[in-house]
C-alpha cells in the first residue's frame, strides 16, 4: 500500500475521528438529526480539512513555531469563511439546516488536531490525503449516526420512507436527548467489545479537564498533557536515583557490617 | 426590560447551550467529575463569555458593520476571543491574584470552547445590540454553569452505584446528560 492510500485507510478505518478518536463531538451530536445533514456537515468539514492540511503543510517551514496555533486558526477560519459563502450561494437548504455549526467548524478539534499532529510535520501531498481520509472518516461517522437517528426518529433514511406504515416513530431520537442516548449506546458497545476507542480505558488524570487529551485535543490540553508526562518522567527518574542511592547505602552498610564482624572475629 | 429578561431566561434554560445546542460538550463531559471543579469551570466560563460577547458585539457593530466587512466575522471573532482569554489571564494574574488562583487553570481551556464563539455568532445572527448581547452571553454562560454543576452532582452520586461494566465511564455520563436534556425540555413552556 503506498503512502497516500495508507493515509486514506488510516483516516476512515484505523483512526476514524468519530468512532475511534472521539473528536469533534459538538457537531457529531448537533447535526446528526438526519442522514442528509450528517453527510452535508461531513463533506463540508472534509473540504475545509483537505485545504487546511495542504496549506499548513506547504507553509510549515515558514510559520514560526511559537505562533503556529494562531497562524493555523487564521488559515482554518479563512477557509471556513470561503466554504460558508459558497454554501450560502449554491446550497442554501443545507446552509440553513446547518446554521451556526458551519462557522463553528473553525473550533472543530479534528482540524486543529490534524494540523498540529500531521500537517505541520509532513509534505503537502500526503497531508492532503490525510485530510481526505480523516474527512471521509468523519463523514462516514456522522452519516451512520444520522441514518440511525433518522430511521428510529422518523422512520426514514435520506427522506425516503423505510419503516412500514404502522411504525410509530420514536420522536425523541431526532431531538436533543436522542443524540446523547445514541452516542451513549455507541460508546457502551465499544466498551463491551473492547474496540479501540478513546473512551475505553481510564485517563491518568489530575488535570482540571480530566486529562483526556485524545478526547479533547484542545492545544492547551495537549501541552498540559506533555507537562504531566514530563513530571511523571522526572518523578520516575528521581525514584530510580533514590533507589540506587538506597541500594548503595545498603551495600555500604553490609560491607561495614561484614568488616565489623571480621574485626570482632579477630578480637575474639 | 421585559425583553432582556426573556433573552436571559431563554438562553439560560430554554435553549440551554449544552443540552439543546451541543456547544461546549468537551468541558461539559471532561470537567464534570467533581462539583468543585465544575463550579470553577462554570465561573471562568461566565467571566469569559460575558466579556467576550461584549467585546465581539462592540467590534461587530462599530467596526465590521461600519466598514462593510461582515463576512470577516468568523476570523475576527476567533482571534479576538483567543487574544482576550490570554489578556484576561495576564490581567487577573497581575491585579487579582486570588481570583486567578481560583480560575487560572480553567482559563486556557476556554479558548477552544466552542460555546464562546457560538454565543458571539448567535448574537450576530439574532441582530442583538451590545446590551442584549451581553445579557445573552451572561444567560448562556449561567445555563452552562447550571448544567455542568448538576451533571457533576449526579456523577458524584453515580460513583457509588453499581453500573453494568460496559456502561462504566463515558456511556453512563452521556445517558445522564440525555436524561438532563429531557428534563430541560420542561422549560420550553416558560417563554
Amino acid at each position: 500500500m503506498n503512502k497516500c492510500t495508507e493515509r486514506v485507510y488510516n483516516g476512515i478505518v484505523k483512526e476514524n475521528p468519530t468512532f475511534v478518536l472521539m473528536l469533534g463531538m459538538c457537531p457529531t451530536l448537533a447535526v446528526t438529526t438526519s442522514a442528509m445533514n450528517g453527510l452535508g456537515m461531513g463533506l463540508t468539514t472534509t473540504a475545509v480539512l483537505i485545504f487546511s492540511n495542504m496549506i499548513i503543510a506547504a507553509l510549515r517551514k515558514v510559520i514560526p513555531d511559537r505562533v503556529r496555533i494562531p497562524a493555523f486558526i487564521v488559515i482554518v477560519a479563512s477557509l471556513v469563511t470561503i466554504v460558508q459563502l459558497l454554501l450560502e450561494a449554491y446550497i442554501p437548504d443545507l446552509y440553513s439546516a446547518l446554521g451556526i455549526y458551519i462557522p463553528l467548524i473553525v473550533v472543530n478539534c479534528i482540524i486543529l488536531g490534524r494540523a498540529e499532529s500531521y500537517a505541520s510535520k509532513n509534505d503537502p501531498i500526503s497531508s492532503a490525503f490525510d485530510g481526505v481520509g480523516m474527512g471521509l472518516g468523519f463523514t462516514v461517522g456522522l452519516t451512520a449516526i444520522g441514518i440511525f437517528r433518522e430511521l428510529l426518529g422518523s422512520g426514514m433514511i435520506f427522506g425516503a420512507q423505510i419503516m412500514p406504515a404502522n411504525y410509530e416513530p420514536i420522536a425523541i431520537f431526532v431531538l436533543a436527548p436522542g443524540a446523547f442516548f445514541v452516542l451513549a449506546m455507541l460508546t457502551a458497545l465499544q466498551n463491551k467489545f473492547k474496540m479501540p476507542s478513546a473512551t475505553n480505558g481510564s485517563a491518568p488524570s489530575n488535570l482540571a479537564c480530566g486529562g483526556d487529551c485524545t478526547h479533547c485535543s484542545g492545544s492547551s490540553c495537549m501541552t498540559n498533557h506533555e507537562l504531566l508526562e514530563e513530571k511523571a518522567r522526572q518523578a520516575a527518574e528521581e525514584a530510580a536515583k533514590k533507589k540506587a542511592e538506597a541500594a548503595k547505602k545498603a551495600a555500604e552498610l553490609k560491607a561495614q557490617a561484614a568488616s565489623n564482624a571480621a574485626s570482632l572475629k579477630k578480637e575474639v | 426590560m421585559k425583553e432582556l429578561l426573556l433573552i436571559a431566561i431563554g438562553s439560560a434554560l430554554v435553549n440551554n447551550v449544552v443540552l439543546s445546542q451541543f456547544l461546549g460538550i468537551c468541558p461539559f463531559l471532561g470537567v464534570s467529575k467533581k462539583v468543585e471543579t465544575a463550579g470553577g469551570m462554570g465561573a471562568a466560563v461566565i467571566f469569559v463569555i460575558t466579556i467576550a460577547s461584549a467585546v465581539t458585539s462592540l467590534i461587530y457593530n462599530y467596526i465590521l458593520v461600519a466598514l462593510n466587512l461582515e463576512y470577516l466575522q468568523t476570523i475576527v471573532f476567533i482571534l479576538v476571543i483567543a487574544a482576550l482569554v490570554q489578556f484576561v489571564e495576564m490581567f487577573l494574574k497581575k491585579s487579582m491574584p486570588s481570583l486567578y488562583e481560583a480560575l487560572g487553570v480553567y482559563l486556557p481551556l476556554i479558548t477552544t470552547n466552542c460555546a464562546v464563539l457560538g454565543v458571539a455568532l448567535t448574537n450576530v445572527q439574532n441582530e442583538y445590540g451590545v446590551l442584549k448581547s451581553v445579557i445573552n452571553g451572561l444567560g448562556t454562560a449561567v445555563g452552562f454553569t447550571i448544567s455542568i454543576i448538576l451533571l457533576a452532582g449526579v456523577r458524584e452520586k453515580i460513583e457509588h452505584n453499581d453500573i453494568p461494566d460496559s456502561f462504566k465511564g463515558s456511556p453512563i455520563v452521556l445517558i445522564t446528560a440525555g436524561l438532563m436534556a429531557i428534563a430541560f425540555f420542561g422549560f420550553s413552556g416558560l417563554i
